[in-house]
């Protein structure tokens, strides 16, 4: 018998209520990563102390010069913004089960779709001559752009596709196909800007010819950061929608799920495939396309950066979900200039931009193991005599 | 309770993500108030006026596109670095492995920014367009050194370029292989097709040929800049051709020389002294020497020079009477008339009564391309421009 | 020195002489990738054992003929004894890691690439200038030819024909003993295993373990015996390939072997084509191989059956 059965309600109704925001959930959710961040930090810390440097000066210059200022959060957004569409090509394609790879290819080939498209449009061929480079065709530049855009998007989509369709209708296994397409792509590329489109008036690395500065993409005002970023944010939200709240969406979960059960349920599994596949493979178009038109105005072996590669991990750390890759991508921005401070200014060899690199991203993936370890974070039993919620409060959606 | 939750199953990483994330943005917004400020108003009184006064050092920033120890080209130019690292009121701030990305504009920007570095020596070909171009016109006042002839007229005036001219160092390494040649088959494994690397292929056949005229050369081009196994395969390939001398331009010419010398024919070297790889084999190669260079601008920076006013020339390029670039010393199979013809070329290099460049030339397809008569000085810019590959040259460039 | 020219035969000499020499890599990796994957875990973090297997295998190899006093006949085979035990610390990593619940093989293997290739190169730094004694070759060519074209593509390093022994053994392994039995079963029905009472956490360790040491082997061979040199370009993505190889081999050591002896000999035709004067398309020959076997894939699959041989609970992907 309970000595004070109105404050066990009332607790059980604050739980209750509380419990609709899910804050143990929630309190999981901040701990486990920081937590695991933090870890990975000491690790790093003693790997330091061991080449000699002291830990609490590489933590200082860590934050100062990923997170530390405005100025210095833009290079991280910078780094972070090709990542987030790559990162895409592999989170999406996740959810129906396909373990795609070919990142770097997409991009690559997303690139070489955006020059040749932004050159046909701006000099009305994609090898000028020096009198068509004269005249720049009179197209504004928001038009050339949106025509990279697309040639960039269909370009990769197409790619991808075609991943999608040897898995589909050849059973092709789709890691392997695309991991192959990604060396096809940058060797097809090499090929391409060393002879076919080659800018004969650059003799010191094969390029294809240039963007004219006004078609370029420009910068957000008062900052360097370019429109590429919110290509990435976008492309990121809106794959977020298709993937939880439209049908579409919601068939690809299905057939990610179990193939055999969507194919009695009437789904097409095919076209949901290849559109899917078309999707990731046009949103690392996409980012070959920003940095065609952003940063380096034409396109040359400079494109291939390992962006892909990091996208892949990118997507794997935020567990295919979109909206948590803008945020992963934004880490690991922040990780990639804090290896350069490194070496400037504690004269660390470069390779250790990527012992840290890995050691984060080891650490962060064994704490997903951790989620519901801890007691703290486990809703505690309510009470066995707790009356039923207020009719208000138990309004809620089951998915 | 059990359906409450499914709701935020799907999300839980969102939020996780997001909060997470959120954290470290919120802290650095924060904190912009009170270091971001003074971070900008330290580095614009440094580069504005720090050039000349002497109880602030010198920052000179350094970047690398490979790593600092690639046995290759970031390694000559790092070595290069490493002299002048000692001068008294000089600091160094390098950076090693910088892709030819965004990352190049970022890596320059906090040198001069959180370093203070006023003069930037970008060492990679591929960062001058469009990395340093952007760079130059944003920071006006800081000077940048390219390691290539590229400026030209219309791109920003605190752009100066150096170069050291390999052409004469490889023609007197082709003079010393076709001395040494047995089948007249020289060999060559390059990375790309690019302006600098055929005009080592072409000034080495060109000096060979000015030796015995039937020398040919087989090319074989890798396709990257860093590819071992490849470069393996290459030399592997041209010895089963009979090919008996290697000349190399790639990243790293270890694997090149190590290979040629495990087949037991000579190799003509790039980038340092590799005699130590190929005891037997190694004939004498074009090395750099970087350090001339860095010395030299030191000097002119200190003294408040700068190559916006054009107190410090806008190329400073050179080659083997400048000592920018040597032979490094013959290795046994060199006959003593081989040393001494090269000794003799060298002389006449330096001065001046030798141009490697001196029609007629003509490309492997047989067309004149420096007509007879003419000759062109290592500095005149149209060598840059050469995309084809001299007569006596088997390869082709596309 | 006097070497007559062999022009044309240079193609096929050379590619036979490329697939000797270039394809041992590839063939431990996906020897071990398929040791790995039988058990039902996916290592793509071989790429990085790889590295670390080439830089430790060099830098003992340096070490003890230079500063240790070892013979430099002893000190490349201890080299690559230390290249497999740096394999297997990483394949530790590895296998603890990616048996927490939860925790996804195929994102542990790319973080995996990225710290082993990290320290690879960390602590390569010293060995990239100075020579290594190298492994010693069976001359086979010197019995059958007088050509030194031919002898040099005859040489034969033993660490290859181990590897090629390894092929049919494991396959013997997994077909005809227990513990082959064991890990075919964890591969393809966890439960059955755990029915039968074989831990399934152990089994998979120790082949994870077993797996990463080949791998770190393969590495050895790189800077051991071809191209014989330790640089940071050394791998250059074969450690990917190989575990692609794995797939496009079917699970099945022996495909595994030839698969690798294909893999290494279209890697050659780029620079033997080039070598007789075919130059024109220079990027195209360099991607032959991944073309060839993307086209051998398309050919040889079928939606109609399922692939023989992948093991069951392998690349069930969880969100």
């Amino acid at each position: 018998m309970s000595k004070t059965p109105q404050s066990r309600i009332w607790i059980a109704n604050g739980l209750g209520m509380l419990s609709r925001y899910n804050w143990r959930k929630i309190a999981e959710a901040i701990a486990l990563p920081v937590g695991a961040l933090l870890f990975s930090l000491i690790l790093f810390g003693i790997f330091c102390a061991f080449c000699g440097k002291n830990p609490f000066a590489v933590y200082g210059l860590i934050y100062k010069s990923a997170f530390g200022s405005w100025r210095s959060f833009q290079g991280t957004l910078l780094r972070a913004a090709p990542l987030m569409l790559t990162a895409l090509c592999t989170a999406l394609p996740a959810r129906l089960g396909l373990m795609i790879i070919g990142n770097e290819g997409a991009l690559v080939m997303g690139g070489l779709g955006a020059i040749a498209a932004g050159l046909l449009l701006s000099y009305g061929s994609i090898t000028p001559s020096p009198e068509q480079l004269q005249n720049v065709s009179g197209i504004p530049s928001a038009g050339v752009l949106l025509g990279m855009a697309l040639a960039g998007i269909v370009a990769g989509g197409l790619w991808i596709a075609v991943v999608g369709a040897l898995r589909h209708y050849r059973a092709v296994n789709e890691t392997i196909s695309s991991l192959l397409m990604n060396y096809i792509a940058i060797a097809l590329m090499n090929h391409l800007v060393g002879g076919p489109i080659k800018d004969p008036g650059e003799t010191i690395k094969a390029s294809s010819f240039s963007l004219p500065e006004m078609n370029r993409l420009i910068n957000l005002p008062t900052t360097r950061i370019h429109y590429g970023l919110f290509y990435g944010l976008i492309a990121c939200v809106i794959a977020y929608f298709l993937i939880q709240r439209t049908t579409f969406g919601f068939a690809a979960r299905t057939a990610g799920g179990n193939v055999k059960a969507a194919r009695i349920a009437g789904l097409p599994v095919g076209k949901l495939t290849v559109m899917i596949c078309f999707l990731a493979g046009s949103c690392a178009g996409l980012a070959g396309m920003a940095e065609v038109a952003a940063v380096h105005g034409r396109v040359n072996e400079s494109l291939v950066a390992g962006y892909g590669y990091t996208g892949i991990l990118v997507a794997f750390v935020a567990r295919y979900n979109p909206i948590a890759c803008t945020l992963v991508a934004v880490l690991l921005g922040g990780i990639l200039s804090s290896g350069g401070a490194l070496q400037r200014t504690l004269d660390m060899p470069d390779a250790t931009a990527l012992v840290f690199q890995g050691l984060v991203f080891l650490v962060i993936l064994f704490s997903e193991s951790l989620y519901g370890r801890f007691r703290v974070f486990k809703e505690p039993i309510a009470p066995i005599a707790a009356p039923p919620l207020p009719p208000s409060s138990s309004t809620t959606v089951s998915a | 309770m059990r359906n409450i939750r499914s709701i935020y199953v799907p999300r839980r990483q969102v939020i996780r993500g997001l909060l997470a994330t959120a954290a470290f943005g919120a802290t650095s917004k924060l904190w912009t108030g009170c270091s971001s400020d003074s971070a900008t108003s330290n580095s614009t009184t440094e580069s504005g006026s720090g050039t000349g006064s002497s109880d602030q050092p010198l920052v000179l920033g350094f970047l690398y596109v490979g790593a600092k120890d690639d046995y290759g080209w970031s390694q000559a130019h790092a070595l290069g670095v490493k002299e002048i690292g000692n001068l008294p009121g000089v600091k160094i701030v390098e950076q090693a492995s910088v892709p030819e990305t965004k990352d190049v504009q970022e890596v320059m920007r906090s040198m001069i920014d959180e370093d203070g570095a006023t003069a930037i020596f970008p060492t990679s070909f591929g960062y001058f367009k469009p990395h340093i171009l952007e760079m130059a016109k944003q920071y006006p006042a800081v000077q940048f050194f390219h390691c290539s002839t590229l400026w030209e007229a219309g791109m920003p005036e605190n752009i100066g370029n150096y170069y050291a001219d390999t052409d004469e160092g490889q023609f007197v390494a082709g003079r010393v292989a076709a001395q040494t040649t047995k089948t007249g088959k020289l060999g060559f494994v390059a990375a790309k097709p690019v302006n600098p690397v055929i005009r080592n292929i072409n000034s080495f056949i060109m000096g060979a040929r000015s030796v015995k005229p039937d020398v040919k050369i087989q090319v074989i081009f890798t396709g990257d800049w860093l590819e071992p196994v490849k470069e393996e395969q290459a030399t592997n390939s041209l010895a089963d051709q009979g090919v008996d001398v290697i000349g190399v331009h790639v990243d790293s010419p270890k694997v090149v020389i190590e290979t040629a010398e495990k087949r037991k024919i000579f190799s003509s070297g790039y980038h340092a002294d590799q005699t130590d790889l190929a005891p037997k084999g190694y004939l004498t190669g074009t090395t750099f020497y970087w350090a001339e260079f860095y010395k030299n601008y030191v000097d002119m920076i200190k003294a408040g020079k700068k190559v916006m006013d054009g107190s410090i020339p806008r190329v400073i390029q050179g080659s083997m009477k400048e000592k920018y670039i040597k032979l490094a010393p013959f290795g046994p199979a060199v006959s003593e008339a081989a040393k001494k013809d090269a000794e003799d070329a060298e002389a006449k290099i330096a001065d001046g009564s030798l141009l490697v460049y001196t029609g007629e030339i003509k490309d492997n397809t047989g067309k004149v391309r420096i007509p007879k008569g003419t000759a062109y000085k290592m500095t005149d810019p149209v060598l840059d421009k050469i995309d084809w590959l001299a007569e006596g040259v088997q390869g082709s460039v596309s | 020195m006097a070497a007559e020219a062999i022009g044309w035969w240079g193609v096929p000499l050379g590619i036979l002489a490329g697939t000797l020499r270039s394809s041992a890599p590839f063939l431990f990796v996906s020897l071990g990738e398929c040791l790995t994957e039988k058990s039902g875990k996916i290592n793509l973090g071989l790429e990085g054992t790889l590295l670390m297997g080439a830089m430790s295998a060099y830098a003992i190899s340096y070490l003890g003929s230079e500063k240790w006093g070892m013979s430099p006949a002893a000190s490349p085979w201890i080299g690559v004894l230390v290249a497999g035990c740096a394999g297997m610390v990483l394949g530790f990593i590895h296998a603890w890691l990616s048996q927490q619940p939860k925790v996804n093989d195929i994102a542990v293997g790319i973080a995996m690439i990225i710290f082993g290739s990290g320290v690879a190169f960390f602590l390569g730094k010293p060995f990239i200038q100075p020579q290594a004694p190298q492994l010693p070759f069976f001359e086979l060519g010197r019995l059958m030819s007088n050509v030194p074209a031919v002898q040099s593509a005859l040489q034969i390093s033993p660490l290859f024909l181990i590897g090629v022994g390894l092929a049919p053994l494991m396959s013997w392994f997994f077909k005809s003993t227990r513990p082959g039995l064991f890990i075919r079963a964890v591969g393809d029905s966890p439960d059955a295993a755990l029915a039968m009472g074989v831990s399934i956490k152990k089994v998979r360790m120790l082949c994870i373990i077993a797996g990463s040491f080949l791998a770190g082997i393969g590495g050895a061979y790189l800077s051991l015996v071809s191209p014989g040199s330790w640089n940071e370009g050394i791998s250059s993505g074969q450690g990917l390939m190989a575990v692609a190889l794995v797939i496009f081999a079917r699970w099945n050591p022996v495909q595994c072997l030839w698969a690798s002896l294909f893999f290494g000999g279209t890697q050659a035709v780029g620079p033997a084509l080039q070598a007789v004067g075919v130059d024109s398309g220079i990027y195209l020959f360099n991607a032959a191989p991944y073309v060839l076997t993307l086209l051998i894939m398309i050919i040889t699959c079928s939606p109609k059956r399922t692939l023989s041989g992948a093991p069951g609970a392998l690349g069930t992907i969880s969100g």
